[in-house]
């Protein structure tokens, strides 16, 4: 990596990262000296390695300046980074899932006494995080520091600051997976890492902030393009929702536990806050803006609606932060607040589909390419699954229904066709356009491995988010039918015992969707590689020439 | 085809653009669409109806109670009354009739099996199988090999006081780890095992070996016989198991009985006096009752075809 610049606005950047990186060596020592925790020292010795790596790395481009990546016109060398860990955190994260559907669906088989750290407990939030903030969150990254410098006509800000937030995320995804399987967790959905770990990432994220809006700042274009406001919004809204709800007091500096600042049924509200939106602006609004780039751009159609993506946009971003409480129904919460949570769900179910609408009505005009280009396709059906799963999602939060959803496979299933349907495709869509953009391809290796890769996929998708449904709805009904003597049914153990055959479709499903996902990756490497393209007759994707025309 | 022309008008929808452009990218100007914004208005409206009729707004001391008066609370405590209401009176009767009026009476019987069903799946099955078919090390409760004795005024005991339990009157039997407490030695342990075997019908499968068990029989006329008897036929007194059928808590394998021996395993079977209520007790006794009866045969009346029990039902503290 080459994180010197030339432009006189980073001079102190290389210092600034040096101080942080050394900062961070000396806690992390007297952390690992200090602690009686084993894991808590693994942890340490883990970041330090890090940032001593960050300090050699530092050092070397410095000594050693290479002035061809400093001179380009915008910062591709952390796209490209990002578009391979993306990649590579996918399959990882996918194959995580894959091994505790099976778990799930073979518990005799699949546990391993003698592994402790194979346990479901620890490999389900391994999973969530991997695809959720390891793939999602490099795909977020990456692609906003591509569309943000493109649609803004800047180079990234703040030079060698762009390559700390790619290698800081690292960071944070190694500590926290790694984290996970020594058994550290703070026990807050999707948002397990301890708090050292939320600190390294609330300073990363900082930095992604300022580089984000430094560009935004040195924009040589008049207006701000919408997809920037999503990403804004992201970045915002994520820091606000990471730092209330991992505010703790730990129990020691060398001790990986740590006592929430809420408790109660606070501390539920503040957990469901945060982990709704999650959803909402880091796997909905992030997303977004990724869908206004590069459906526009694959499909060289203008955006359906600049007036329905203000309307939109301000809608969601308004009403999504209030539709929390909908987790917490039928609990300790005061109905008030569920009544409210409720309501702001059943609001947000338009403003959710503008976005739909603007995605789709953008393909006026370019309806045809959608037989010959399967990015595009892979692109459009993402919405499609968007759309399904911000209409579901209001459904669920209607109390009479969550009393039969909630705790079932059914939130499984509407979370995956929002997981696979939506941000992965899109996300594989996204990285199938960027990988022959950033290595100057004429086009991808093969499209028709793209082809397969969607079919593939999107059995997978059906096959899994079906199965959940029909799952979660038994499971439901399972559990509320009383006999004429007033008498429950039916056993907890007999719905788990009913599941079985929907648990095997759900881990086929999966394991489809990760073998898309390889096909994927081998393409890209191909494409990347600049081996020559298939010699099949297909429409010359106009992506490159867009590339070459800005 | 995307780029719009000199007046910025899109030529395939002839919408005009907002006139601006990102990186090759324009935006339509394209009006809201109307069904989209009159579904919008109308989900407001819904919630607002809501918010009327439904508690909604925080307020400085409470909340808005809405004019329905709808409250969770005061629904669960309606619908936990109903079903006492409906429930109760067969509670009762079962807590106050004998076992013997209990299996004479049908509808009561009925009653209790249900009970004792609902209350078996969440609470015993874990361990003892959907329809108490065991596992090892967990005894299978629908043949007719009992531990403790398989009379409902037996099994409302152990359910009661548990096995091994913290409860002050437990069942408790001890056998002691042999091997493990190097009380015998292996040889001896082997010889005990074939001794076994022969007592057993499990010698039909794992021939013994003569001559072993010959010098088994003498040790285990010292060691084992002070509980499993002089024959093997056990004793329900100490919960012994018989070693004559071929039911085995830990298999009954040639290698499995000699672990048995060496390790002398006994699981844990909690008191359940102090987490369910005597009537529910009962009413799991009677469950359990109609489990038994042949291990095949899952006796679709068993209750009523028994043999009735002499048991006067014992007082429950």
């Amino acid at each position: 990596m080459n994180t010197r610049q030339t432009a006189g606005d980073v001079g102190y950047a290389p210092l600034a990262i040096g101080l942080i990186l050394a900062l961070g060596s000396v806690l992390t020592i007297w952390g690992a000296a200090r602690t009686h925790d084993g894991p808590f020292a693994i942890q340490m010795y883990t970041a330090m390695a890090a940032f001593l790596i960050g300090i050699f790395a530092l050092l070397r481009a410095y000594i050693l300046p290479n002035p061809a990546t400093s001179r380009t016109r915008y910062e591709d060398g952390v796209v490209k980074a990002g578009v391979i860990a993306s990649t590579f955190w996918g399959i990882a994260g996918l194959l995580v899932g894959v091994i505790i559907a099976l778990q799930l669906s073979f518990p005799a088989i699949f546990y391993f006494e003698d592994l402790g750290w194979t346990n479901f407990g620890r490999l389900r939030p391994l999973h969530t995080s991997a695809v959720i903030f390891a793939f999602g969150g490099n795909v977020l990254i990456a692609t906003s520091f591509y569309v943000v410098q493109r649609t803004c006509r800047a180079r990234l800000a703040g030079g060698p600051w762009a390559w700390f937030v790619f290698w800081g995320y690292q960071l944070f995804i190694v500590l926290a997976g790694t984290g996970y399987l020594l058994g550290i967790t703070q026990s807050r959905e999707y948002a397990e890492p301890p708090w050292y770990v939320d600190i390294w990432l609330t300073l990363v994220w900082v930095a992604y902030l300022l580089v984000f809006l430094g560009t935004i700042w040195k924009r040589q274009e008049k207006h701000i393009y919408v997809a920037n406001w999503f990403y804004l919004a992201f970045i915002v809204t994520i820091a606000l929702l990471h730092i209330i709800n991992n505010l703790a007091l730990p129990v020691s500096f060398a001790d990986s536990f740590s006592y929430s600042a809420f408790s109660g049924v606070q501390d539920a509200l503040t957990q469901w806050w945060y982990g709704h939106n999650a959803v909402g602006f880091f796997l909905t609004a992030g997303f977004l803006a990724i869908m206004y780039y590069f459906i526009p751009k694959q499909a060289d159609r203008p955006v359906y609606s600049y007036r329905l993506s203000i309307i939109h946009f301000w809608a969601l971003i308004f009403l999504y932060i209030w539709a929390g409480p909908h987790h917490l129904h039928y609990t300790a919460l005061p109905m008030w607040a569920q009544t409210l949570g409720a309501t702001f769900s059943i609001m947000l179910w338009m403003p959710s589909w503008g976005g739909m609408i603007n995605g789709l009505m953008t393909l006026s005009g370019a309806w045809d390419k959608l037989r010959t280009d399967p990015v595009l396709r892979m692109l459009v059906v993402s919405v499609a699954f968007y759309g399904m799963s911000t209409f579901e999602g209001p459904v669920m939060s209607i109390r009479a229904v969550n009393s039969l959803s909630h705790y079932t496979d059914w939130t499984i299933g509407h979370v995956h066709s929002g997981a696979l349907g939506w941000v992965g495709f899109v996300s594989f869509g996204a990285l199938y356009c960027l990988t022959p953009w950033l290595w100057k391809r004429e086009r991808l290796y093969s499209t028709a491995l793209v082809e397969w890769h969607f079919w593939i996929a999107t059995i997978g998708i059906v096959l899994y988010i079906t199965s959940m449904w029909v799952a979660g709805v038994m499971q439901g009904l399972m559990w509320r039918a009383y006999n004429e003597l007033g008498f429950l049914e039916y056993s907890f153990v007999e719905s788990v015992e009913a599941m079985h055959p929907y648990y095997i479709i759900r881990a086929v499903g999966g394991l489809l969707y990760l073998f898309g996902a390889l096909l994927m990756a081998y393409n890209l490497w191909r494409t990347a590689r600049g081996d020559a393209p298939e010699a099949v007759a297909v429409r010359p994707n106009a992506a490159p020439a867009a590339v070459a025309a800005e | 085809m995307s780029t719009p022309d000199k007046n910025g008008v899109d030529a395939h929808t002839g919408t005009s653009t907002t006139g601006h452009e990102w990186d090759g990218i324009c935006e339509l100007d394209t009006p809201l669409p109307r069904w989209w914004l009159y579904l919008f208005y109308a989900c407001i409206v819904v919630a607002v109806i809501y918010w009327v009729l439904m508690p909604a707004w925080p307020m400085g001391n409470g909340y808005t109670p809405g004019v329905l008066g709808f409250s969770d609370r005061a629904n669960v405590a309606a619908e936990i009354k109903a079903l006492q209401a409906a429930r109760g009176p067969s509670f009762k009767r079962l807590n106050a009739a004998s076992y013997d009026e209990i299996v004479r009476d049908p509808q009561l019987a009925e009653f209790a099996r249900a009970a004792g069903e609902s209350t078996f799946g969440d609470n015993c099955a874990t361990c003892h199988g959907a329809g108490g078919a065991g596992a090892p090390g967990y005894p299978n409760l629908a043949d007719d090999v009992w531990l403790w004795g398989g009379t409902l005024g037996e099994l409302e005991q152990t359910l009661r006081v548990g096995i091994r339990s913290t409860h002050e009157n437990t069942r408790l039997s001890v056998m002691p780890a042999y091997g493990r407490d190097q009380m015998m030695n292996a040889k001896d342990i082997g010889d005990v095992t074939e001794y076994v075997l022969t007592l057993s019908k499990a010698r039909d499968r794992e021939t013994p070996q003569a001559v072993a068990a010959a010098r088994g029989g003498v040790i285990y006329q010292q060691q084992c016989v002070a509980c499993h008897g002089a024959t093997g036929a056990g004793d329900r007194a100490f919960g012994a198991p018989s070693l004559t059928d071929d039911v085995w808590l830990y298999g009954g394998s040639r290698q499995e009985v000699r672990t048995q021996i060496e390790l002398g395993r006994g699981g844990v079977m909690p008191s359940w006096e102090t987490r369910l209520d005597p009537a529910m007790i009962r009413a799991l006794a009677v469950y359990v009752y109609g489990l038994g009866g042949g291990e095949a045969e899952p006796a679709p009346q068993p209750v009523a075809a028994a043999p009735l029990q002499p048991t006067a039902p014992p007082a429950t503290p």
